[in-house]
């Protein structure tokens, strides 16, 4: 949540925004430097582009990006020379703090120790590569397109993965059996439509990638695949074609990343107000195949919610709606087949979604509970009064500890004896227990005046459940911890600690049970597998409907003494999600299905719900070109 | 893993058979090696294609347990302040997710729970009664189930309990390690303690015993009836026992308060849950049958994960001597039951100069409700109806409550401890009226050893000599049997003169009281006395025979005794296997031979069971000469009564346990589930008819008259 997080530098200013956007752009300010490679293809794209906008992702994206990690190169935890960690780089808020507690933390909550360290290879050994197969007939016929492409083993790997924990593990120690062949870029519409067609005539297999942020094993390629491979790679189909002020709507290529999105409708003065955690670096067009949550959809909904129109590419031919009417009674909306379809029907190229102008005014919270159950009970009735802020979550203990062991060092005694004051004030004063209490974190955003009133709701609701508020740093704290989480886990895998991420959504009554449950199951298999040190197993309530909430669980553990640590962990993951079943949870909220959960697709949408899918799959492709096998 | 998909089940006709023909795949040439049982246990579950009946649940382990770790915990009573016990500081160990409440709270949440409140909204609607009438009446309902406990009536019990414990028993044994694995599992999950039920004493010395150990005192289920009794009524409301109607199949309101009442503690962890599987004491020593209904009730909660797990905990309770043995085998005989009134409570003082010898508390290993369920239960129907709504429990969800309530009585069977007594009195009873004391300790180390290799928990004092062990217990039964010159004979002294009829039922009373000391023994050798009454009933050595004549017992008598539901051919090896290992019978592929020194044996074991075969067939005799065209379960009984009677005392039949009430209902529902009586429910209760050829059928292959004729499916 990179954006959200460094927005709120000055809550309460009226310029927030504004602030946040300048800090937003300014973790851009490497990647402008280098000049944006143009396709070279006649593509009339950019003719048309309101707003030819530099992209922040480099074609060779291994030249900003870590190749074998989260995030950009230059941003990462380390232990400084005084054993202390400290997060690099200039790009986030955090860079250069140092966090003193975290080493502790790490050591309390893994058993995890600094002499204890396994590094990963420092680069990536060209020839464990794979080789690439691709026909010359096809070659041919690809370079007379004019759509540029690369055969080059760094960019084939880049494109082979997600960040699934398996998949960065193998580029830390490993290498994929199998990897695309080849890498194209076309630069427009009319260029995927070109690269489908030359995939159909020589039978290959196309694979979409957008920001390479999956979480499901989607862009895994499958073993078995033995046609060419190609990796169609939407990162330069990334303008804004026109922007619609009256219908408040923008048209959009499918390969812009979230960041530039948001930077470049910001310099008009709007937004999507689509912000999934990973924003930084998934694309539009990954969000639409996934069916992505934004953290404030309160506000402006999901990515369902947003779509106007779109345009995919499929074998069969171009799909898209004649026109942008705002909701229609045509049939089964079809947009509901490609939204979610994880890249098994074709490409989404274009895209037209809508836009809100820039809010006035943010503004960051958080409400301190006694214990979980009063701040689930106390969420349920926000969103029965349906007044949720544009984001409510809520952490459990163990992420409220974690969230705490990011805090940086304090500036002056003064603020560490504020600090001592508020503490007293709520576990002695006011009878919380530290290892039980709960912390909301809120974020409104809107007009100034009703953002006050809004604020003042949600805080007396919060009230009437044993909420305290705890001020503005704590919310933004917590809303930190959802982009460096990515970051850290690369520092725990430097000492045996592996880690992920899962989520779920499930109706209200059950939120409580499903917590408690699947924490409770994470931590005895893991135990029943002989992991030594009790895992962390924590979870936070991330977004409210009417009927339900999205869950999120993070686990991780420490795997020494354990002789395959990632088979343990596909174990606990498995269970963790027959847990999240069995408790009345869905398969996924918005990380998809991929190939990781497809085992309970069948389970999820019933027999005849997968022959409808199969039959579709079966017509719009029934060579199987778009070939991931993801989701059926 | 798809463990979504559920398991799929056949028809009911077909399940009874699956087992067996699964098993005969697992390898037919093998059938003969041996061990049968034991080896295709595992091999026939894994090898099943999906989740089967029974074999998850059915596995019996045949490890001898460690006999030494019984602590006796009245040792320690002996030597301090009763009290000083009664007073000391009670901090009991509970559960980790306990957020200690009150009684009374306890029952607030219950009425304002969604579940009573959608009761109370529908009939409201049935019945065109206003809300808070009915709402009132639950509060009645609550208020007269409720539990009210106290730490005040805990300390009089204990402090009480500890005087007539030591008055009334040597010693009252547990074992150790069986309390070190509650004292985590009350810590872990919601605890459900399902003991044997064969006295009152159960669950006074189950508190007790937590009590002893500083262990969360449990909230127990008990029939309406004790509050029928003043002031201990209400005694035992204020040490966890909470009330419950012995009926209420009809009464919705009072199903949906109960069930709440119960669940609400489960999903607490308020304290442990404690009730009687068998429903009420088991009169004959014999396990009864599982009620199912508050069973299903504490697994709800895990079902629609409320709990994370809940743990179930089998404890067998086994007495050297029953204080009610009397007036079980009076009752039997139709004596009605005296009421349960604090008089008549006062009147059995007398008891109190008695000596019942030792007790002993087995805590069986805490079953996880999780992992008993795994793989077995369809999550869809639980996710798609609110909670609070009540669901009826899918066939499924039926099968496997059934399955896991058998699975207990088993382990409790497996767990009882047997005191030498079981076996003298079984020795005795096939050699009425009189036996020579050193022949009967020499059949009695005979029978030890068989025992033993059957796997029973036999308690035996090892520092004494066999001539001294059956001659305490004989001291100990003096009431039934004693010792005159060096020959062991029925305690008659109460009998002198007296009309043939009080005779009969003297010798009755004394036959019955001996029988419900044999049927511990039975519980543990039924499955092998069930081979050998069918070896002896065949003559024959097929295999494939002798199963299907074991079948036909097995079912006729399976409200006798407890299988595991469906697996028939499993009982059939185990029992084949027992025979074996003891050098009673050789099996190979195709037959089953008595070995030489078999025969004994066979004929000991079959006599074990013959008062159960012959029982039947003089019921059948009387429902084929004598039962009028529809009768009344009650009509009946007095009928069989008279007629046995009249048996007995021209001494045509020696059966005297066909006066048992016991048998006689159990007869009766056997034939009903056989089709051999049909059973109506009209306006004035349920009668019944019998199908006379039916009847004749039956008893013919009782008598051996008529080969029984072969399952199907009896593949081996």
């Amino acid at each position: 949540m990179a954006a959200a997080e460094e927005a709120g530098g000055a809550p309460g200013s009226a310029s927030s925004a504004q602030r946040r956007l300048r800090v937003l752009s300014g973790h851009l300010r490497g990647s402008r430097e280098a000049p944006v490679l143009l396709s070279a293809s006649p593509c009339g794209a950019q003719g048309a582009a309101g707003l030819p906008g530099p992209a922040t992702i480099p074609k060779r994206r291994q030249e900003l990006l870590k190749w074998n990690g989260w995030g950009y190169n230059d941003s990462k935890f380390i232990f400084n020379k005084k054993g202390q960690v400290e997060f690099t780089g200039k790009r986030y808020r955090l860079g250069g703090t140092v966090l003193p507690i975290l080493k502790e933390w790490m050591e309390k909550t893994f058993g995890a120790s600094l002499e204890h360290k396994t590094l990963p290879r420092a680069t990536l050994n060209v020839n464990d590569v794979p080789p690439s197969f691709a026909n010359e007939e096809f070659l041919q016929d690809l370079r007379a397109t004019k759509i540029s492409y690369s055969q080059d083993p760094e960019d084939r790997v880049f494109r082979a993965h997600g960040h699934c924990l398996h998949e960065i593990l193998v580029l830390r120690e490993g290498m994929f059996k199998r990897i695309p062949d080849i890498v194209v870029w076309p630069g427009c519409h009319e260029d995927v439509i070109k690269i489908v067609e030359l995939a159909c005539k020589h039978n290959l297999c196309i694979i979409p990638f957008g920001g390479g942020t999956s979480v499901s094993s989607a862009l895994e390629c499958p073993e078995e695949e033995k046609r060419t491979i190609i990796s169609l790679d939407t990162s330069q189909m990334n303008h804004i074609l026109w922007i619609d002020e009256r219908n408040l709507t923008a048209r959009v290529e499918a390969g812009i990343v979230g960041q530039d999105l948001e930077r470049q409708l910001a310099e008009r003065g709007y937004c999507t107000g689509h912000e999934p955690d990973s924003m930084e670096f998934s694309s539009l067009g990954g969000w639409v195949a996934t069916r992505a949550s934004g953290m404030k959809k309160n506000i402006y909904g999901n990515i369902e919610d947003l779509v106007v129109h779109l345009k995919m590419v499929t074998p069969r031919g171009v799909i898209e709606k004649s026109c942008e009417g705002p909701r229609m009674s045509t049939g089964p909306d079809v947009h509901h087949f490609i939204m979610g379809s994880e890249g098994i029907f074709g490409v989404v190229t274009e895209v037209t979604v809508k836009i809100r102008p820039v809010p006035e005014y943010q503004k960051y919270g958080s409400v301190v509970f006694p214990n979980f159950e009063r701040g689930v009970a106390c969420l349920r009735e926000v969103a029965k009064q349906r007044c949720a802020p544009a984001s409510i979550r809520l952490m459990d203990n163990e992420q409220f500890q974690f969230g705490h062991a990011l805090k940086p060092q304090v500036a002056s005694i003064f603020t560490s004896f504020l600090d001592g004051l508020k503490k007293f004030y709520i576990t002695k004063f006011k009878g919380f227990d530290p290892s039980v209490l709960c912390v909301a974190t809120l974020l409104f955003e809107g007009d100034r005046e009703k953002v006050l009133q809004h604020e003042k709701q949600v805080y007396d609701i919060a009230t009437k459940f044993g909420g305290l508020a705890a001020g503005e740093d704590n919310g933004q704290r917590g809303y930190m911890l959802t982009f460096v989480i990515a970051y850290l886990r690369d520092l725990g895998l430097d000492y045996y600690i592996i880690g992920e991420s899962f989520e779920t959504s499930v109706p209200w009554d059950r939120v409580l049970d499903l917590c408690r449950n699947v924490k409770e199951r994470i931590v005895r298999e893991c135990k029943e597998r002989g992991v030594q040190f009790a895992p962390l197993s924590t979870c936070r309530v991330t977004q409210t409907y009417d009927a339900g909430a999205c869950v999120y669980f993070y686990f991780a553990f420490n795997y020494r003494g354990i002789s395959e640590p990632l088979h343990v962990y596909e174990q606990v993951e498995t269970a963790a999600r027959e847990e999240i079943l069995a408790n009345g949870g869905s398969l996924s909220h918005h990380h998809g299905v991929g190939k990781l959960r497809k085992q309970w697709m069948k389970e999820t949408i019933s027999d005849v719900g997968l022959g409808m899918l199969r039959s579709v799959k079966e017509y719009l492709d029934p060579n199987n070109i778009f070939g991931n096998r993801n989701l059926l | 893993m798809a463990a979504a998909t559920p398991p799929p089940r056949g028809a009911g006709s077909h399940r009874a058979g699956s087992g067996a023909g699964k098993w005969a795949r697992g390898g037919k040439a093998e059938a003969a090696r041996l061990p049968p049982a034991r080896a295709r246990l595992g091999v026939g579950s894994r090898m099943a294609a999906g989740p089967q009946r029974g074999s998850p649940l059915y596995a019996k382990e045949f490890t001898s347990k460690k006999r030494d770790d019984f602590e006796d915990i009245l040792e320690e009573r002996r030597q301090s302040s009763d009290l000083r016990y009664a007073m000391k500081c009670f901090n009991p160990v509970v559960y980790k997710g306990l957020s200690p409440c009150k009684p009374s709270a306890i029952k607030n949440t219950v009425l304002q729970s969604d579940q009573v409140q959608y009761v109370i909204r529908q009939l409201s609607k049935e019945m065109g009664e206003s809300p808070d009438i009915i709402q009132e009446e639950a509060t009645e309902i609550l208020d007269e189930m409720g539990h009210n406990i106290q730490t005040r009536a805990i300390r009089f019990f204990a402090l009480t309990l500890s005087k007539v414990f030591k008055t009334l028993f040597r010693k009252i044994c547990v074992n150790g390690e069986g309390i070190q694995k509650l004292q985590q599992a009350i810590q872990e999950h919601p605890v459900v303690l399902l003991p044997s039920h064969r006295s009152y004493m159960d669950f006074l010395m189950l508190s007790y015993l937590l009590y002893t150990y500083d262990l969360a005192l449990p909230v127990i289920a008990a029939g309406i009836d004790f509050l029928g009794m003043r002031l201990v009524g209400e005694l035992l409301r204020r040490s966890g026992a909470f009330f419950m109607r012995r009926t209420f199949g009809g009464d919705k309101l009072y199903w949906a308060v109960f069930a709440e009442y119960v669940k609400t503690m489960i999903r607490s962890g308020y304290a442990p849950m404690e009730f009687f599987l068998e429903g009420t004491r088991s009169r004959t020593g014999k396990t009864l049958t599982p009620k199912l209904g508050l069973l299903s009730i504490v697994m709800e909660p895990f079902f629609k994960r409320e709990v994370f797990d809940t743990y179930l905990v089998p404890i067998s309770i086994s007495y050297d001597r029953i204080l009610e043995e009397s007036l079980y085998a009076r009752e039997l005989l139709g004596v009605p039951k005296p009421k349960e009134s604090t008089s008549g409570l006062l009147k059995a003082r007398k008891i109190l100069s008695d000596d019942f010898g030792s007790v002993h508390i087995y805590i069986g290993q805490p079953l996880s409700l999780r992992a008993l369920a795994s793989g077995r239960i369809d999550r869809r129907p639980y996710n798609l109806i609110p909670r609070y709504l009540p669901q009826r429990p899918s066939e499924d969800i039926q099968d496997f409550v059934n399955d896991v309530a058998y699975k207990i009585e088993l382990l409790q069977i497996e767990n009882m401890v047997l005191s030498p007594w079981v076996l003298i009195a079984t020795i005795l009873l096939q050699n009425l009226p009189a036996i020579d004391f050193d022949l009967l300790v020499e059949k009695t180390l005979w029978l030890k050893g068989l025992t033993q290799t059957f796997g029973g928990f036999l308690e035996w004092p090892d520092n004494l000599c066999a001539n001294k062990v059956v001659a305490s217990c004989l001291t100990l039964h003096s009431n039934i049997f004693i010792l005159a010159n060096g020959h062991v004979v029925l305690n008659d002294k109460d009998n002198e003169g007296g009309a043939t009829e009080e005779l009969v039922f003297k010798q009755a009373l004394t036959i019955l009281m001996c029988g419900s000391y044999r049927n511990q023994l039975l519980n543990v050798f039924v499955r092998p006395a069930l081979v050998s009454v069918a070896l002896q009933m065949t003559q024959s050595f097929r295999k494939e025979e002798v199963y299907s004549c074991f079948n036909f017992l097995r079912d006729l008598f399976s409200d006798e005794f407890i299988f595991f539901p469906g697996i028939a051919v499993k009982d059939f090896e185990e029992g084949c296997f027992l025979l074996t290992k003891s050098d009673v019978i050789q099996v190979t592929a195709q037959e089953i031979t008595v070995a030489e020194k078999g025969s004994t044996a066979v004929s000991f074991l079959s006599a074990m069971l013959r008062p159960f075969m012959e029982s039947y067939q003089i019921i059948c005799r009387y429902l084929s000469k004598e039962a009028k065209e529809a009768f009344t379960e009650k009509q009946m009984i007095s009928g069989i009564r008279n007629f046995a009677f009249l048996l007995l005392k021209t001494e045509s039949s020696q059966c005297y346990e066909v006066l048992s009430s016991d048998v006689q209902k159990n007869a009766l529902s056997a034939f009903v589930r056989l089709h051999v009586v049909d059973k109506m429910k009209t306006t004035n209760g349920v009668t019944y008819t019998v199908k006379k050829d039916a009847v004749n059928k039956t008893a013919d292959m009782l008598d051996s008259r008529i080969p029984v004729i072969k399952p199907v499916t009896a593949r081996l």
